[in-house]
């Protein structure tokens, strides 16, 4: 598998130190693995922060700044970040109106993120944590992890990140962000896996005619494989689910993700088809992103994000947002 | 066993988690996401590197620090886990400067009691308690039965490793693993592997160091 890398134990902080390059809003600390605002904390406002394994760029370095997250911790490539960066990154966040942690819903993140918050507590600051679990994929029982935090941590990092800018106290913050993961289903499928740089192979074989349905974003399988199918359809099996587990109606907030190594030419021609189908079950598409936002590195796929939203999401979607991945209403 | 044996035991850990780790890695992708052989060898690495330039003069000290060292330098479910069940035993074996085999049976059961606190996984649901809790029973009954330590271990790490085999059919009810739901059957948990490897060494340290 070719890729454009130096070494695969250098994968991380190369990219960081290119991070760090290209964007001068932001504060990278490579060595504890912290990417904060440039300007610093913003007194009185609620900090938000968010992280996770690397490899899902630009989730979610990608989305710190004005608008949306104070800071991102990344760990190895699809690995949690460690409790000490999570408290390094709260403490730099800390303006004193108490600090958000967004945490998608793995094992590994829930614990790390968990350990955090109690050294944290421990050192005075105010910690509330939301948990990201819109993947439809896995059926939610006793008898899982639960399901996975995908898609719609794009959306309550923007959202919940246009209210903290508001000023808005911490306990309004965390009940929006609460919201918004309630609202949002998510389902992916794949075409291809993908490869992590210090494994060297491709995390599962998918033959040339099959593809993967329900998967997440480590490159780990999903619900079930089946052969390749049109766009149309495909479009149809992810909104199939989504709509049986939490039906779509009304005003929606709509995100076609690339996983990585999937053109966009692709991901415009699968909007259509979602648009479509949506249009056939009575909804609208109000607003919507189309592109690669939470990527598994070079897989070949996409996924579905939808959330219903309502007249304050849709308010508090639109406002101002100035971070790399993002950026409008400036 | 006094501290430089814990040390002996952490640093042949972190030699087997080393040379297994694509193996560990393997396991990792059939059902998981491929990184565990990656993140254990980091950590055991890390822990090596830690027991070289800090002071830990007791066993309980020891095995403290290589669990917050697997802490931070892990990540995953497995550097909480892992570092959980090590700072779990290093709590139980206090201050004493030499842990008999009593001591050391009583701090596995703290690891497992650590671990399955903070993972809320019990026997049967495919994960390094597969491993470690036969382990800690084959301890206690062989203790129980007056066994030497190099053959109570022996038990122990044997223990470990079938319990490690026995997740093949299991089907995962916890992390990653779980959102295959039936397709995790056939495939050995990972963190079992990890475990059983640990143990292992554990009785190869004691196997080399016997009179």
């Amino acid at each position: 598998m070719k890729k454009l890398i130096n070494a695969p134990d250098t994968v991380v902080t190369d990219a960081l130190a290119g991070v760090a390059a290209a964007h001068p809003s932001l504060a990278v600390d490579i060595e504890n693995k912290v990417i904060t605002r440039a300007g610093g904390p913003t007194p009185g406002k609620v900090g938000l922060v968010s992280g996770g394994g690397s490899g899902h760029e630009p989730l979610h370095g990608g989305f710190v700044g004005l608008g949306m997250l104070d800071a991102a911790c990344p760990g190895e490539v699809f690995t949690s970040p460690v409790p000490d960066q999570m408290l390094a990154a709260t403490k730099a966040v800390d303006g004193g109106a108490g600090v958000l942690h967004i945490v998608k819903n793995y094992t590994g993140d829930v614990l790390n993120f968990q350990m955090a918050a109690e050294l944290a507590a421990d050192e005075g600051i105010d910690v509330t944590s939301v948990v990201v679990n819109d993947d439809v994929a896995v059926q939610d029982s006793l008898y899982t992890a639960g399901r996975r935090g995908v898609g719609a941590t794009v959306f309550v990092e923007k959202i919940a990140g246009a209210l903290a800018e508001r000023g808005a106290p911490l306990a309004d913050v965390a009940a929006v962000a609460t919201e918004v993961n309630e609202r949002s289903r998510s389902f992916g499928v794949a075409l291809t896996s993908c490869t992590i740089p210090a494994a060297g192979k491709p995390t599962f074989e998918l033959g040339d005619n099959e593809i993967e349905l329900g998967i997440g974003i480590h490159g780990e399988p999903g619900r079930r494989r089946a052969p390749l199918a049109p766009a149309a359809e495909l479009a149809a099996a992810a909104l199939d689910a989504i709509h049986a587990d939490q039906p779509l109606t009304g005003d929606l907030l709509v995100m076609v993700n690339g996983m990585g190594g999937t053109p966009l030419i692709e991901l415009y021609l699968l909007y259509n088809e979602v648009h479509k189908y949506l249009a056939g079950k009575g909804a609208r598409i109000t607003r919507n992103l189309v592109g690669n936002y939470i990527t598994s590195l070079e897989m070949q796929g996409f996924s579905v994000t939808v959330c219903r939203m309502t007249d304050t999401l849709e308010q508090l979607w639109d406002a101002p947002v100035d971070t790399p991945a993002l950026r409008w209403g400036r | 066993m006094d501290a430089a044996f814990f040390r002996d035991w952490m640093t042949a850990a972190a030699a087997v988690v080393e040379t297994q780790r694509d193996h560990l890695t393997q396991l990792d992708a059939a059902i998981g996401d491929a990184d565990h052989g990656i993140n254990m060898a980091r950590g055991f690495g890390a822990v090596t590197v830690a027991l070289e330039q800090k002071d830990a003069p007791t066993p309980g000290a020891v095995l403290t620090l290589a669990g917050s060292t697997l802490i931070s330098k892990v990540g995953g479910a497995s550097g909480p886990l892992y570092g959980m069940a090590l700072r779990s035993a290093g709590k139980s074996l206090g201050d004493v400067p030499d842990a008999d085999l009593a001591a050391l049976a009583a701090a596995l059961e703290a690891a497992l009691a650590g671990v399955q606190k903070l993972g809320a996984a019990r026997e049967g649901e495919k994960t390094m308690v597969d491993a470690l809790a036969p382990a800690v029973s084959a301890l206690a009954k062989a203790l129980a039965e007056g066994a030497p330590a190099d053959g109570a271990l022996a038990a122990l790490a044997a223990a470990a490793a079938e319990g490690a085999q026995a997740t093949i059919s299991m089907q995962a009810l916890k992390g990653r693993a779980s959102y295959l739901g039936p397709r995790s059957v056939g495939h050995e948990d990972p963190g079992a592997a990890s475990m059983a490897l640990i143990l292992g060494a554990l009785r190869d340290v004691a196997a080399q160091q016997a009179p």
